[in-house]
């Protein structure tokens, strides 16, 4: 893996950060029960006096949206579970954070587990959950687990949480593969419908929420949806947390406010060539042409782009962007689950079109061939990696295309041969890497 | 009313029956997996799509109402 280091930019903040009231979510350093009550307060939990569903509504009248990348509407999630009729609910925080390049959930854990759990807890109160799970990435860090412990012992927490390690994969944190993971299969996606709000993990109605989105759960609880969208746009409220890479290479997790202009995260001089925006199922964006654009999916989407989970990169003017894609495309055709014709077929052979055009002197039918494969797997997977994967794919051809040109003859703009976007060590293989 | 065709692309294994019951609505890709027309089913072609969905080996290809363009498995949390 490219070597980075996570630093919280949040702690420290420009002042138009401050004005909107962040940070909201990562304190400096890693905070305990004690320290997280004298900040917070006790879990407002609503007890008997929530059967109106007043934190619903609270949710719901924020406008919070998920922020595991998709930035579905929590309160939809939500209500779906609230109303189910079953003896047996569950809830997910969900914390595997798959995306090599995103660190914002590991470090966010690491801060402030406490804000996580109460989020946990008041949404369990909320849908009237029976069980309670956390699924990390890295297993338990000796943050969540003296967290866990720490309210275990003051009786806390109105239900017990379970910890699962997810497995080192790309699509590990997807919903499905989660639920099947979490019922001790391999973390594979299934097919829908029907969604695991409706029928999930054992044939319970499950709530999976992304642990940043709980984090902010738990503080609209406290604070309200006024407070709540005092930061971020009328259509997309409050903050997110972003990783931002830095053309010095340098790894950072910053907590932005939505609609920030990007160029106040990432650099936009010479020395960067191109942004990507969302990760690896993400869009990259040419420079400067993409300078004036904001971290709001209303704007993005005008470039096929969106936050996704929010981590975004400069690339160095000294690197070669059509390489980083194909090796970054390489990477997600081996994390295809193989369970669908199209993903199974198509994801390699765009992969070794992309390699091919980022080595020297490519087939005259190559980029055609990766046009038309990227055309026939998109929408047709159980999960969305190979529209994510194509997303990333399409907008790399179209923003390295004279790097395209230079390549057929032979040459390459590049003068730094390291490579920039992380990636894990290794690529698993065989079926059990999927437990 | 009109039920539209899907494929469950993790149970279906590209046999192709469906491509050559019901050439109206369903091609092969260059490996041999179907491509189906979103559209609704046409009511012309109704008895036929319920061949084609009987017949399919991996009781991959499904009729189905469905209310909103359901792009399934988005990476939701």
């Amino acid at each position: 893996m490219t070597t980075t280091t996570t630093v919280n930019e949040s702690a420290r903040g420009g002042a138009a950060r401050q004005a909107a009231g962040l940070p909201r979510l990562l304190p400096a350093s890693p905070e305990d029960l004690r320290g997280h009550l004298a900040r917070y307060g006790a879990t407002p939990y609503r007890g008997y006096r929530d059967r109106a569903g007043a934190l619903l509504g609270d949710i719901e009248a924020s406008g919070l949206t998920g922020r595991g990348g998709a930035a579905f509407p929590v309160y939809r999630k939500m209500a779906v579970v609230a109303r189910a009729r079953a003896a047996r609910k569950v809830i997910v925080a969900n914390g595997s954070e798959s995306e090599p390049a995103s660190r914002k959930d590991e470090l966010l854990l690491r801060l402030a587990p406490n804000l996580v759990l109460d989020g946990l807890q008041l949404a369990a109160e909320a849908v009237g959950a029976t069980e309670a799970h956390l699924y990390l990435h890295y297993g338990p860090t000796p943050e969540i687990l003296r967290a866990l412990a720490e309210r275990a012992s003051r009786g806390l927490d109105g239900i017990a949480v379970t910890i699962t390690q997810a497995p080192p994969r790309f699509l590990a944190g997807q919903e499905t593969a989660l639920v099947n993971r979490l019922g001790g299969g391999p973390a594979l996606p299934t097919f829908q419908p029907p969604r695991v709000s409706e029928r999930g993990l054992g044939g319970a109605p499950t709530l999976v929420q992304n642990v940043e989105t709980l984090a902010h759960l738990a503080l609209i609880a406290r604070y309200g949806p006024r407070w709540f969208r005092a930061a971020g746009t009328d259509a997309e409220p409050g903050s997110m947390l972003t990783t931002v890479y830095w053309p010095d290479g340098k790894c950072r997790v910053v907590e932005a406010e939505i609609g920030a202009p990007l160029r106040t995260l990432l650099s936009s001089g010479a020395e960067t060539q191109a942004w990507l925006v969302g990760g690896y199922h993400g869009t990259w964006l040419p420079m400067p042409q993409a300078a004036g654009l904001t971290l709001a999916n209303d704007t993005l989407k005008r470039f096929e782009a969106s936050a996704g989970a929010g981590v975004l990169v400069a690339l160095p003017a000294d690197r070669c962007g059509l390489t980083e894609a194909a090796r970054v495309t390489g990477y997600l055709a081996a994390e295809s689950a193989g369970q669908c014709g199209p993903c199974l077929n198509g994801l390699p052979r765009i992969a070794a079109g992309l390699a091919e055009l980022a080595g020297s002197g490519h087939r005259r039918q190559t980029r055609a061939d990766v046009e038309r494969w990227a055309g026939l797997v998109t929408g047709r997977g159980a999960c969305n990696h190979p529209d994510g994967t194509v997303r990333f794919v399409r907008s790399a051809l179209t923003v390295f295309s004279s790097e395209i040109s230079l390549h057929a003859r032979g040459q390459c703009s590049a003068t730094n041969r390291k490579p920039f976007l992380p990636l894990p060590d290794g690529m698993p293989t065989s079926e059990d890497d999927w437990t | 009313m009109a039920d539209t065709l899907r494929v469950n692309p993790i149970n279906c294994t590209g046999h192709g029956v469906c491509a050559e019951l019901l050439p109206e609505l369903v091609s092969l890709d260059e490996w041999g997996y179907p491509i189906v027309d979103p559209r609704p089913v046409p009511p012309v072609l109704d008895r036929e799509a319920r061949r084609a969905v009987a017949a399919c080996p991996a009781l991959a290809l499904k009729l189905m109402r469905i209310e909103e363009p359901a792009r399934s498995g988005s990476k939701a949390f």
